[in-house]
């Protein structure tokens, strides 16, 4: 690679840099005022692409007019910016009461909705971008090509970031702003009506995420893949420029941008006996960046550690943890009692179906015992649960006998874990969360890059259970007998001196500490018990499907077992359970009924999370909840 | 009026008896993961079930596909394929488009003896090393199809060739029968030098440029949908097909050309779909058919959907029932009409014989077409039958 190809290169992966800096400016700024964690942005951007489509068409940018593009540039930016303060007002608004990761479940559902509107108003064809006049040629650097629009979005990158900057470093609008971001209950003290700058700052980044969906397009043509396509490289570089920072965000989005550049750059290396193909790399490098920046910053590149109030009124409901008492014991008895009976109803898919509910309970409640009672926030629990999948199905295909390749799972989705905590465990909240989720991306890539081990993107096959549980019901019965032990054994737990020690932890780490609590080993404990259970349903799950695939690691698995955890209800007893079954019926049901069922789920989602902000255990408790240590 | 009535009652008596004649076939795809190519293949079966029924259906009974989404993810592929088998009591599992999906429920129909007839995946796995018993594969795989195209490009004898992918099942095999059959047909000092991307993210700025620094003769490319609109554009600009002859499987099939309209690539070697000029009987007539019902054009889905479920017919009229080992037994050798003509499913492996058109793409009236095209049938394009019988189990 001679040096002019290398500075063609940056140039490059700066562009694509400044297209990266303007999805995640949004984000950045929504999360840093609001808190709330929005997989909607991505379904944003999408709109924003498509919304540019249909006014360019109007404008004649696709007839040569440049400013027919940029005005439609605009009408997608100002259009999606009115959706998003629409979508705050009428959804979210209603739910900042409730504990926090609530509002997540909605964006989820929102994304479900966007996708399938989009599908019904744009139809399932690729719409390409115009080309824009005067922008549509090349410029010659080095000899060699480089597109002007290329060069077009090198300026307009730095642009918002100076006028982002302005807004907020010189305006009252920005003071308030980032009062906000430094601390929310101080701001709303000194009598800042929290209300209507949550609401201008989420059209404000809507409105971002719009012009970057419309900006892309002539690069990317407007298709239904971009939401989940872009989301998680948005997260990525928002958290490793430090959360609500904007200009940390520009930082970030130069470094995943050119460190991209530069693996496609060096193509495949060979240095002795080891031949390592760089373009390969581009699956994971923005989540291996973003785990070794964690490691040493934890609070990202020029992000500042969040003021936490010592006792809030989110932690305050959170003591209040369902006990499991004699009644609820009675409730578990007629439920288990009746799943025994299941299979007198004769219908052998209600059993394929309570098997999934039961695995995805399972999963969930292992989730909730490290989220609800340890305060640590997950996005990568797939890791665990896909782990202990690929461990039972690669050990059955070498034929190991089935007890042994059942407990494989657990054991090696643990080890995982202990692994994964030694790095990480010093850190917490969202930060916590995405390097969960990096964990969980490198696992991904992984199986699906080791061919020869994990099958690749076709994942494992030929992985069912011994004859003797051949049978539907056979098995059923047996994951049944499984996950009530397994959740009766959660439920249980958060009652032990351990679980005390992991809640006293969660609710004010220093107080736990000074007790004489070891907070790391517990959280470390707590974590690997978590892996455990996970790896035990991923493990029920490779058996019920024969086989495993990578999906089972990846960022969809890790949000759906967020979504049914808060669905059911986080602190309730039967949380796991009801919202596995909500979830996973309600996916069956509508996937029937209707061809637009992912926008019928997302709306139900909206719904539960409107009408029970505690999720539906949370809402009809069986017990009436104390504060247990007063 | 009377008569209307009688004929009204007459239907609804007999409704029930004719439903309960019913024969069902199990359908599930990724219909929200790939819907450019699975909206027209939705059609596809559906007008070949409106044919079918027409001349009297099957066995002198109606047919009926029950279709599912899978959601894109093998393990509810699974979930909605046990649904079918169980509660919908379907007669045989067919779809699916991805490779992985393709495999999984391959996978379930030889552990519950069903008959499953994989419509798109095109991972040469399905028939090959994890072939079974009771799968059988109606599109031409990702072997075939590329070696559909290596006898054009040994025709060029041209020595360094980039390679550019899409990093998983489909473009790494793509990539190895590449490299493998141009060692086997043109031999001599080969050299490759190979770009991986991300399904759907591809970074086509410092892709086109690497491609460009690499100096090749030539590429070949197994790119599609908004990644292959994205390469192509800047390809373009950057001058990267400038001199140099590109192959790209499956560009030509107007589900990844057509977006493109007229920006689409001239001159590149591809497998497709020429709809707008197929003059066989068998195709005017599909191609009447579709476009009367529909109002709009068939895609490469379309003839994909249409065929499978004539194959599956075809099959059940030959085994005179719906019994799955009769029903597999009638599949082997099975030869059935479709749009491209006769089709055979091979006993040796289950492939079947379908093949692709192989051509040129060219702009016409501001959108991308294929020309100087012929039909590559597919029983020309696959290994020899020992090497098959040493790539597949025993069943």
């Amino acid at each position: 690679m001679s040096l002019a190809s290398l500075a063609v290169q940056l140039l490059n992966g700066l562009a694509s840099a400044s297209s990266l800096f303007l999805i995640s400016a949004g984000l950045t700024l929504i999360f840093g005022v609001t808190r709330i964690v929005n997989f909607a942005h991505g379904s944003f951007f999408m709109l924003g692409a498509y919304v540019a489509y249909s006014a360019g068409t109007m404008f004649g940018a696709y007839a040569g007019s440049a400013s027919g593009f940029f005005a439609a540039a605009l009408v997608a930016a100002v259009g999606i910016g009115v959706l998003g303060a629409l979508i705050e007002v009428l959804v979210l608004k209603r739910l900042y009461p409730a504990p926090e990761l609530l509002q997540l479940t909605a964006t989820f559902g929102i994304v479900l909705i966007v996708r399938d509107v989009a599908l019904a108003l744009w139809g399932p064809e690729d719409r390409l971008g115009p080309r824009v006049a005067g922008l549509s040629g090349v410029v010659e650097v080095f000899g060699r090509a480089v597109p002007q629009y290329d060069l077009f979005l090198l300026v307009v990158g730095p642009l918002v970031l100076v006028l982002l900057t302005l807004l907020i470093e010189r305006t009252r609008f920005g003071i308030v702003v980032r009062a906000a971001a430094e601390n929310r209950v101080l701001t709303a003290a000194l009598g800042i009506d929290e209300r209507t700058l949550f609401t201008v700052v989420f059209a404000l980044g809507s409105f971002l995420a719009g012009l970057a969906g419309a900006l892309t397009l002539p690069r990317e043509p407007a298709n239904l893949g971009m939401d989940l396509g872009v989301i998680a490289d948005a997260f990525v570089v928002t958290v490793l420029g430090g959360l609500g920072s904007v200009p940390g965000a520009f930082v970030a989005a130069v470094i995943i941008g050119v460190t991209k550049a530069l693996c496609i750059a060096a193509g495949t290396v060979s240095v002795g006996p080891i031949t390592i193909a760089f373009p390969k790399l581009t699956l994971v490098i923005e989540f291996v960046v973003m785990a070794l920046v964690l490691l040493v910053r934890p609070t990202g590149l020029l992000g500042r550690p969040a003021i936490v109030a010592a006792t809030t009124q989110v932690a305050a409901e959170r003591a209040l943890v369902e006990r499991p008492g004699s009644r609820s014991a009675l409730v578990a008895t007629v439920l288990f009692v009746l799943a025994l009976l299941l299979p007198l109803a004769g219908d052998a898919y209600l059993l394929v179906l309570a098997t999934d509910v039961l695995v995805a309970a399972l999963f969930t409640a292992s989730l909730q015992l490290i989220v609800a009672r340890g305060g640590l926030i997950s996005f990568g629990h797939a890791a665990y649960f896909g782990l202990g999948a690929y461990a039972a199905a690669l050990a059955t295909t070498h034929a190991w006998p089935f007890p042994l390749a059942f407990l494989l799972a657990p054991l090696v989705a643990a080890l995982a874990a202990l692994a994964f905590a030694g790095l990480a465990v010093r850190m917490s909240g969202i930060y916590l969360a995405m390097l969960t989720l990096a964990f969980a991306q490198i696992l991904w890539s992984v199986a699906v890059q080791w061919d020869a081990l994990t099958g690749g993107s076709n994942g494992l096959i030929g992985v069912w259970p011994p004859d003797w549980l051949a049978q539907r019901t056979h098995y059923y019965l047996f994951v049944l007998a499984v996950v009530a032990v397994a959740l009766a054994a959660l439920a249980i737990v958060a009652f032990t001196p351990f679980g005390y020690a992991l809640r006293g932890a969660r609710d004010s780490a220093l107080r736990a500490a000074s007790s004489g609590i070891d907070v790391r080993a517990r959280r470390i404990e707590g974590l690997a018990i978590a892996a455990a259970f996970a790896g035990v349903a991923g493990a029920l799950f490779a058996y019920s499907k024969g086989g495993v695939a990578p999906d089972a690691l990846s960022i969809p698995r890790s949000v759906d077992v967020l979504v049914m955890m808060l669905l059911g209800g986080q602190n309730a007893l039967f949380g796991p359970l009801l919202g596995a079954t909500a979830f996973t019926w309600l996916a069956d049901l509508l996937a029937r009924v209707t061809e637009y069922w992912r926008a019928c789920v997302g709306v139900a989602i909206l719904l539960i999370v409107s009408v029970f902000p505690n999720g539906i255990g949370g809402t009809f408790r069986l017990t009436r909840l104390r504060p247990t240590s007063r | 009026m009377a008569r209307r009535i009688a004929i009204l009652l007459a239907l609804l008596l007999a409704a029930p008896v004719a439903l309960a004649q019913t024969i069902r076939l199990g359908e599930l795809n990724e219909y929200k993961q790939f819907p450019a190519f699975l909206d027209p293949y939705r059609k596809g079966m559906e007008l070949a079930v409106d044919e079918i029924n027409a001349a009297g259906g099957v066995l002198g009974r109606k047919i009926e596909v029950v279709s599912r989404d899978d959601n894109g993810v093998p393990g509810d592929a699974v979930r909605v394929a046990e649904e079918l088998l169980t509660r919908e009591r379907v007669a045989l599992l067919m779809g699916t488009y991805a490779s992985n999906m393709g495999l999984a429920v391959a996978d379930l129909a030889k552990r519950r003896h069903v008959l499953f007839i994989a419509a798109e995946p095109l991972t040469d796995k399905l028939v090959w090393q994890d072939g079974n018993k009771y799968t059988f594969r109606l599109r031409a795989s990702t072997y075939m199809q590329t070696a559909m195209l290596v006898p054009e490009a040994v025709k060029l004898r041209k020595k360094r060739w980039a390679i550019v992918y899409p990093n998983y099942e489909y473009g790494q095999a793509a990539t190895a029968t590449f490299k493998q059959q141009m060692q086997a047909q043109q031999g001599g000092d080969l050299e490759f030098v190979e770009q991986a991307v991300p399904l759907g993210k591809i970074e086509p700025g410092p892709v086109v440029q690497a491609l460009i620094d690499a100096k090749p003769d030539a590429i070949f490319s197994s790119l599609f949908g908004p990644d292959l609109a994205r390469f192509v554009r800047e390809g373009e600009l950057r001058g990267l097909f400038k001199d140099r002859p590109v192959f790209n499987l499956l560009a030509g099939e107007p589900e990844y050309l057509d977006p493109l309209k007229a920006e689409a690539p001239i001159g590149w070697y591809v497998t497709g779909y020429p709809w707008y000029a197929i003059e066989t009987p068998e195709h005017k007539r599909f191609l009447a058919a579709y476009e009367g019902k529909f109002h709009d054009y068939p895609r490469l889905g379309s003839v994909v959907g249409y065929s499978t479920v004539k194959s599956a017919a075809a099959a059940i009229a030959r085994a005179g029932s719906t019994d799955t080992e009769k029903l597999v037994a009638a599949m082997e050798g099975l030869t059935f009409e479709t749009p491209f003509g006769s089709v055979t499913y091979r006993k040796i492996d289950h492939q079947s014989t379908m093949g692709a058109y192989v051509g040129r793409t060219a702009v016409r009236d501001g959108k991308g077409v294929m020309v100087d095209w012929h039909y590559a049938n597919g029983k020309d394009y696959l290994p020899p039958d020992d090497v098959v019988r040493k790539l597949r189990p025993a069943d």
